[in-house]
């Protein structure tokens, strides 16, 4: 017997009997697959919402602390009575 | 903000319904003859074809033309690889006999299922269980020599031959 003969055979014994589909299969997907979807978006509306968040408060500290300007220099005593 | 409907809304869950009432059968097939449920008993196959479906329609804005039947199974076979893979090789749950395939370990079930229920390329079926393809035609010999083995209590000399394919057929 041969390889496809084989194949064949084993083929048609997995065949017989399909079962049968229930009716509220489709229904009980859509319910979870929707979940799925919806916790989905909420969790990147809320990722979103850490990064807009984040951005703002970058800038606010920004504008406040100004960490590009040079600092006044302290180490130098100041020049009196020259 | 979009209401609560727009998650399953009418279209979108119309089309899904047809998609499962003309695919479904056949995939509930394939999920009892991965879980070795007799077909009139398959509560672990639904329950495994639910979560495969749940996810196809989770994704059914973004298949962009693929087939949903691939996704779905694919998501099928990955799902059970690894829930065997977590229990060491083994089902969490002893299957109630009855099954064409109950005779044979989880994955010799998935590659017969894969390669000649399926009909999926042996390439592909490597690729997907991440296995080598030698691997996956040694798997695939084993079980076909399971399967085809005759009931014991046949004669003797066909349980010798039946010996020399098993042979053969882990040389392979």
């Amino acid at each position: 017997m041969n390889r496809s003969d084989r194949e064949e055979r084993v083929r048609r014994l997995m065949v017989a009997g399909p079962p049968v589909l229930p009716p509220d299969l489709a229904a009980e997907a859509v319910r979870r697959g929707a979940r799925m979807l919806r916790r989905r978006t909420y969790a990147r509306r809320v990722l979103w919402l850490l990064l807009c968040a984040a951005a703002v408060v970058f800038t606010v500290w920004a504008l406040t602390a100004r960490p590009w300007v040079e600092p006044p220099s302290d180490t130098t005593p100041p020049l009196t009575g020259w | 903000m979009r209401s609560r409907h727009a998650f399953d809304d009418v279209p979108r869950a119309q089309e899904f319904r047809a998609y499962v009432a003309g695919a479904g059968g056949r995939l509930l097939h394939t999920a009892t003859l991965l879980t070795a449920e007799p077909r009139d008993a398959n509560p672990r196959a639904q329950r495994l074809l639910t979560l495969a479906l749940a996810r196809t329609y989770a994704c059914w804005d973004r298949l962009h033309g693929e087939d949903p039947y691939d996704h779905t199974r694919r998501y099928l076979m990955i799902r059970f690889a690894l829930s065997t893979l977590r229990y060491g090789g083994r089902l969490p749950f002893r299957p109630p006999p009855g099954g064409p395939l109950a005779g044979l370990s989880p994955q010799e079930r998935l590659i017969l299922v894969m390669r000649l229920h399926e009909g999926i390329g042996e390439d592909q079926t490597a690729a997907l269980l991440g296995l080598p393809a030698e691997r996956v035609r040694a798997v695939q010999n084993r079980a076909m020599a399971v399967m085809l083995r005759p009931a014991p209590g046949s004669a003797p000399a066909q349980g010798a031959r039946r010996h020399g394919a098993v042979m053969t057929g882990e040389a392979r």
